[in-house]
């Protein structure tokens, strides 16, 4: 552990990839609740259009994600408030809009087509010094913002009106959530690619409900999964050759499903 | 006696169907008042314009003689909504915290819970008598004492009023009961209760007034005015506000 720690790459690697899955795990719990669990899906795919389009402009893909998938979720928002469509059909509607564009845009530029598959499917051992300062200042964003909030975030998970009456500024709140998920979703796409982004959003908020925990509990234990199959993952991409991505997405599965029976057996 | 909810001349469209016209209503301290009316006749609408979840398009609706706009001590109004036990059986959370939500708003950023509040949330909880389960999970109970904790959510302020929506829906007779004779106590204690429900023909031992709204105010009073007024016949009929009282016009 401590030799794989002597590298600067890997060193990157871990810091990057505990504060993703830190900021993953947190926005994931209040997303599920909210039953919002596939937004973090289509921001991937959203974010892919940034990707292509940044390559082809020869912008940081990291940037051209970002915008793309900060003015994608707030068209997603827009859309359901405006149109009244469903939220469901929002996002299929922006995202393959978006991921139409990203494969238009790879078919007429394929000089860029391999460097693009290294943002689908992840390369957390090539973490850019831009991408990581990046990544560290986003997640931090995400996390001081649960931190103060999650108290606001639960009681609207759990009833928006009372929320509302209670005073909370369930709208900004909201808009903040979403948005922030685009930003994690984003500064995921080295650990695990856009392609599995969203997973770090879903297993390990999903892992930790099925153990039937106080609110307090069920975040902290996602958070606990969360990192821990980054760390796993990260590790297996040095010791083993493992893809880093495949790795953790796999670590997160097989939690689940440990839990998932484990809840079943001693119910 | 000055009124803490006045609504004058509140009328509220969704779109382009009116569902409330020219609603006129004054609700003074101590009252217990039954919002009563056929479905869609504009009970839950009134209730939400009166807890600025929506917005009237007319008329005025003043909150302890502040015009709604201005009201921001919404720690005096307690509201138990519709649906409110239709919780989802993954919901990760305690009675304790469901109830510590109800003090989101009256702490400030990061909102910090004290001893103080924990010894409010144990007080609420033992008003309702269900300071034995603060540490269990709210999926956990039954339908009443689900309505029970959330009773105690909206209490924890020491609210001046409780707005409670269709607040049995779900829940067995025998807990019904249970819990309209609570709603009878807290009232006594000086609680102002708006209780909208379609079947408060349990509830005339409770409620002090009766509103009956179909898409305007039809009537506004007592139990006993209510009974023997001729026009309301089609809603004794409709509620059984009447059958098992005996009033006597004098």
């Amino acid at each position: 552990m401590l030799e794989m720690l002597s590298y600067v790459f890997m060193q990157k690697a871990f810091i990057a990839g505990i504060l993703i899955a830190t900021a993953c795990a947190l926005l994931g719990t209040f997303l599920i609740l909210r039953k919002f669990s596939l937004f973090g899906d289509g921001i991937a795919h959203i974010s892919f259009g940034g990707v292509a389009a940044g390559l082809l402009f020869n912008i940081t893909p990291f940037i051209g994600a970002l915008v793309f998938g900060l003015i994608g979720s707030f068209g997603i928002l827009k859309l359901r408030e405006k149109s009244k469509i469903h939220a469901d059909t929002a996002i299929g509607l922006v995202s393959h809009a978006s991921l139409g564009l990203g494969i238009f845009i790879a078919s007429i530029a394929s000089g860029f087509n391999v460097d693009i598959l290294s943002y689908l499917f992840g390369n957390i051992l090539a973490i850019k010094d831009t991408e990581l300062i990046l990544s560290i200042i986003l997640t931090g964003i995400v996390i001081i913002f649960v931190t103060i909030f999650n108290k606001d975030l639960f009681y609207i998970a759990f009833d928006e009106e009372s929320a509302k009456v209670s005073g909370i500024k369930v709208d900004l709140l909201n808009t903040l959530l979403i948005l922030l998920t685009a930003i994690t979703i984003v500064s995921a796409m080295n650990i695990v690619g856009l392609m599995l982004a969203s997973s770090l959003l879903i297993f390990p908020a999903a892992s930790a409900l099925q153990l039937r925990k106080s609110f307090k509990s069920t975040i902290i234990i996602a958070t606990i999964i969360s990192i821990l199959s980054v760390i796993i993952g990260i590790s297996a991409a040095y010791y083993f050759d493992f893809a880093t991505a495949g790795t953790i997405v796999l670590v997160n599965t097989a939690i689940f499903l440990i839990l998932l029976v484990a809840k079943k057996v001693f119910k | 006696m000055q009124p803490i909810i006045e609504i004058r001349g509140v009328s509220f469209a969704y779109n382009s169907i009116e569902v409330l016209k020219d609603i006129n209503l004054k609700i003074n301290k101590g009252d217990f008042v039954g919002l009563i009316g056929p479905n869609g006749s504009g009970k839950t609408t009134l209730l939400k314009l009166i807890l600025g979840i929506l917005n009237q398009k007319e008329g005025e609706i003043s909150l302890f003689n502040k015009k709604i706009n201005d009201f921001k001590e919404w720690h005096k109004i307690g509201y138990v909504p519709q649906k409110a036990t239709n919780i989802d059986s993954n919901f990760p959370a305690t009675v304790s915290e469901i109830v510590s939500m109800g003090l989101l708003s009256v702490k400030n950023l990061p909102k910090i819970f004290t001893k103080e509040d924990n010894k409010k949330i144990k007080e609420s909880l033992q008003i309702v008598n269900m300071q034995d389960y603060s540490k269990k999970r709210i999926t956990e109970l039954s339908g009443g004492q689900q309505q029970r904790v959330l009773i105690a959510k909206a209490l924890v302020t020491n609210p001046e009023v409780l707005l409670l929506d269709e607040p049995t829906t779900g829940v067995d007779s025998q807990n019904q009961t249970a819990f309209y004779e609570l709603l009878g106590n807290l009232n006594k204690k000086g609680i102002t209760i708006i209780l909208v429900s379609h079947d408060i023909g349990r509830i005339t031992d409770h409620v002090t007034k009766i509103a009956s709204i179909n898409q305007t105010l039809t009537f506004y009073g007592t139990h006993k005015e209510f009974c023997l007024n001729d026009k309301n016949h089609k809603h004794i009929h409709e509620h059984r506000l009447c059958l098992d009282k005996n009033y006597e016009a004098k």
